[in-house]
């Protein structure tokens, strides 16, 4: 993905900064760690290396191998570490450098940490976060490029957020690390510059809010993580036809804001999905149903869904720029929806 | 009666139990013989069907658990393993409120959300077993993380089986255990059989050179003799608490049943004779009974008041545990998210 050529608006009152995603991600981190003592850091080249993305760059120098503890290779090993920690007390913030390697930690994640408050009946808790990424279009082939929240979506006992902008990802991960249940949260790896207005104040952001990134009347946009930036330019590109796009971001794929999503639905009548994830059986075809169930006598046309090709990542840029969305792809759906295909 | 607070100072016994009190030798042989007869009446509710599920029974290997958890503070914590009920009994759970949760009542320790293979009870210190053998690997290491970093000087246990020596998470958490030197003692309970399969068709090489790799101190226990698996568990624990990280205790023993209830045709991996020899050579409760008579420390007629106790103990549990009521229904969607 390319720096988004289309500003989001600010928040609301105090002061802001621009930041960039990855500094808004470090700030998140460091103000938790600062307030509660119970946060630490667990995962691959934490400490000095900062992640291959330097994300958490200058966290050690603050807080110490203690508190950011670099582990060996071994995802399956410090998830389940991460998750018998939370269970006595502590409070840790696993990296998952890339969210192909979650397949490692599958069973921690899904049958271990997942599951435990429900089958101690509520007498265990995991507050965990797993910090992790998505997305694709940095050549990086198939085992680096996998975007598989759709995989934690459906499993009971997990949320799952995915913030797309630098002011949705330090609200959101201060949520999440406030959250007694585990957490799943994917950062989009080629979104970690792009800037955006974040306050000096603290704030955070509850889970199961929805927002609204660009209000219309004609057609819904809904957009995770980086394809609210590939909906923000398709709604520049169907403006110039006289269209107008409500782009929504859930931001948390659970819990679910179904209001906002079939209230935007109603209001225009004709939706479009877009996702990262592969297409079949994706968030895209979850979100696509909601929406009809709770809208269909709304709809002016059946919800439509873009994703990412049903196809393994592929290396060359040739092959690779097709798998993934774009503006003029969803434009495309969009116009069609609304009668002008 | 014996003099309760005498104690058993034969010097056949090992350094490390040399100052245990008769009454807690009589207080382990009554836990083994509770665990026993806890087994044999869930093997009871399967059989006559008033029990949901299946359940692996710890008959034969009550030794390891009542040996490991009288090393440890109610504090400390444990994980277990399907085949977990003398875990949790030997770590302070009730008879009664187990088989309310084995009987998917309400009053079970997991409200009837967890059944047999999840058992936890964080007031006990205990993390809850689990049905994904070696999947509690990680539990019980992160719980050492989380002892060290808090400052405490608490210990955690893992308990697994020998199926578990598979399973590749375990040696992820070895490795950082023993990199961190995490208060963990891993206790692998070899029973023999990986499930249906005896371990010498599954386990390459030489058990002991696994933790020994990774600089993991490690040592073969008779499973069966609760002397030898006391003293050996508080060497690994006094080592853990001084900051000294993990030790690995491999207990020989020997599942008396099958992998699990209904596994009763046990001919095509293992003989009568063998499951005969261990009992009548082997037996954990007969081991420590003929000890304690042979060397002055008891008369048998306080083991057969043990183990009426014991049995009478498990006949209120059930009967409780059968009257009590099931959750409402309602509670199915309780506990999804904290």
């Amino acid at each position: 993905m390319s720096t988004p050529s289309v500003a989001l608006h600010a928040p609301a009152g105090g002061t802001t900064r621009e930041i960039t995603l990855a500094q808004a991600i470090r700030e998140a981190l460091a103000e938790e760690m600062r307030r509660d003592e119970r946060v630490f850091l667990l995962g691959e080249d934490v400490a000095e290396a900062g992640t291959p993305f330097k994300v958490l760059s200058g966290l050690v120098q603050e807080f110490g191998p203690q508190r950011v503890v670099d582990t060996p290779i071994s995802e399956a090993g410090f998830v389940g570490i991460a998750v018998g920690a939370a269970m006595t007390g502590m409070r840790p913030v696993v990296d998952i450098m890339f969210g192909d390697f979650l397949t490692l930690a599958m069973d921690q994640i899904v049958n271990q940490a997942a599951k435990v408050h429900y089958m101690s009946g509520g007498k265990l808790r995991v507050p965990l976060v797993i910090r992790t990424t998505l997305g694709a279009t940095r050549r990086s082939a198939a085992q680096h490029s996998q975007s598989l929240h759709a995989w934690f979506s459906h499993i009971p006992g997990l949320k799952v957020a995915l913030p797309s902008t630098p002011y949705d990802a330090k609200g959101l991960l201060k949520t999440a690390i406030r959250d007694d249940n585990p957490v799943l949260f994917f950062e989009d790896k080629m979104m970690y510059q792009v800037k955006g207005p974040v306050p000096e104040e603290e704030y955070t952001i509850p889970f199961g809010v929805a927002d609204v990134k660009r209000p219309g009347q004609d057609v819904t946009l809904v957009a995770t993580s980086s394809m609210v930036y590939v909906a923000l330019e398709a709604a520049q590109l169907l403006e110039q036809e006289g269209i107008q796009a409500e782009v929504v971001d859930p931001r948390t794929t659970f819990p679910l804001d179904v209001e906002t999503l079939v209230r935007s639905a109603r209001k225009t009548g004709r939706v479009v999905v877009v996702d990262e994830g592969h297409r079949r059986y994706g968030v895209t075809a979850e979100l696509a149903a909601v929406i009809a169930e709770e809208a269909f006598y709304d709809l002016e046309a059946p919800v439509r869904r873009v994703g990412a090709m049903d196809v393994p990542v592929p290396f060359s840029p040739v092959l690779e720029d097709q798998t993934v969305p774009t503006p003029q792809q969803v434009a495309a759906v969009a116009r069609e929806l609304c009668g002008r295909g | 009666m014996t003099n309760p607070t005498a104690t058993a100072n034969l010097t056949e016994l090992p350094e490390e139990v040399r100052d245990v009190p008769v009454a807690e030798w009589l207080r382990m042989y009554r836990l083994m013989a509770t665990i026993r007869a806890f087994e044999e009446q869930v093997n009871e509710l399967y059989v006559t069907r008033r029990m949901p599920g299946l359940a692996h029974l710890y008959i034969g290997e009550e030794a390891v658990a009542v040996g490991v958890c009288a090393a440890l503070r109610p504090e400390d914590y444990i994980t277990s393993t399907h085949r977990g009920h003398g875990h949790c009994l030997a770590k302070g759970a009730r008879v009664d409120r187990m088989f309310c949760e084995l009987l998917g009542k309400a009053e079970g320790y997991c409200r009837g959300k967890g059944g047999s293979m999840h058992i936890a009870d964080p007031d006990s210190g205990n993390l809850g077993a689990n049905a994904i053998v070696g999947g509690s690997a990680g539990i019980a290491t992160g719980a050492a993380l989380s002892a060290k970093m808090r400052g405490t000087d608490q210990v955690a246990v893992c308990f697994f089986g020998e199926g578990a020596l598979g399973q590749g998470l375990l040696y992820e958490v070895m490795n950082m255990a023993s990199l961190w030197r995490l208060p963990v003692v891993y206790v692998c309970e070899n029973n023999l059989y990986n499930e249906y399969t005896h371990y010498r068709e599954t386990t390459a090489g030489d058990i002991l050179a696994r933790p020994q790799a990774f600089g993991i101190p490690g040592e073969e226990v008779d499973g069966q003799d609760v002397r030898q698996v006391l003293a050996a568990a508080r060497r690994a624990v006094a080592r853990a608490r001084r900051g000294e990280g993990p030790t690995f205790l491999l207990c020989n023993t020997y599942r008396y049943f099958g992998h699990h209830v209904g596994d009763v045709d046990r001919s095509y991996y293992r003989s009568k004779e063998e499951e005969e020899a261990w009992k009548r050579q082997r037996d954990p409760l007969k081991i420590l009974r003929e000890w304690m008579i042979a060397a002055g420390l008891a008369r048998a007629d306080e083991f057969e008041v043990a183990e009426r106790a014991a049995r009478e103990e498990v006949a209120q549990g059930v009967a409780y545990a059968l009257a009590a009521p099931y959750p409402d229904p309602s509670e199915v969607t309780e506990h999804v998210y904290a």
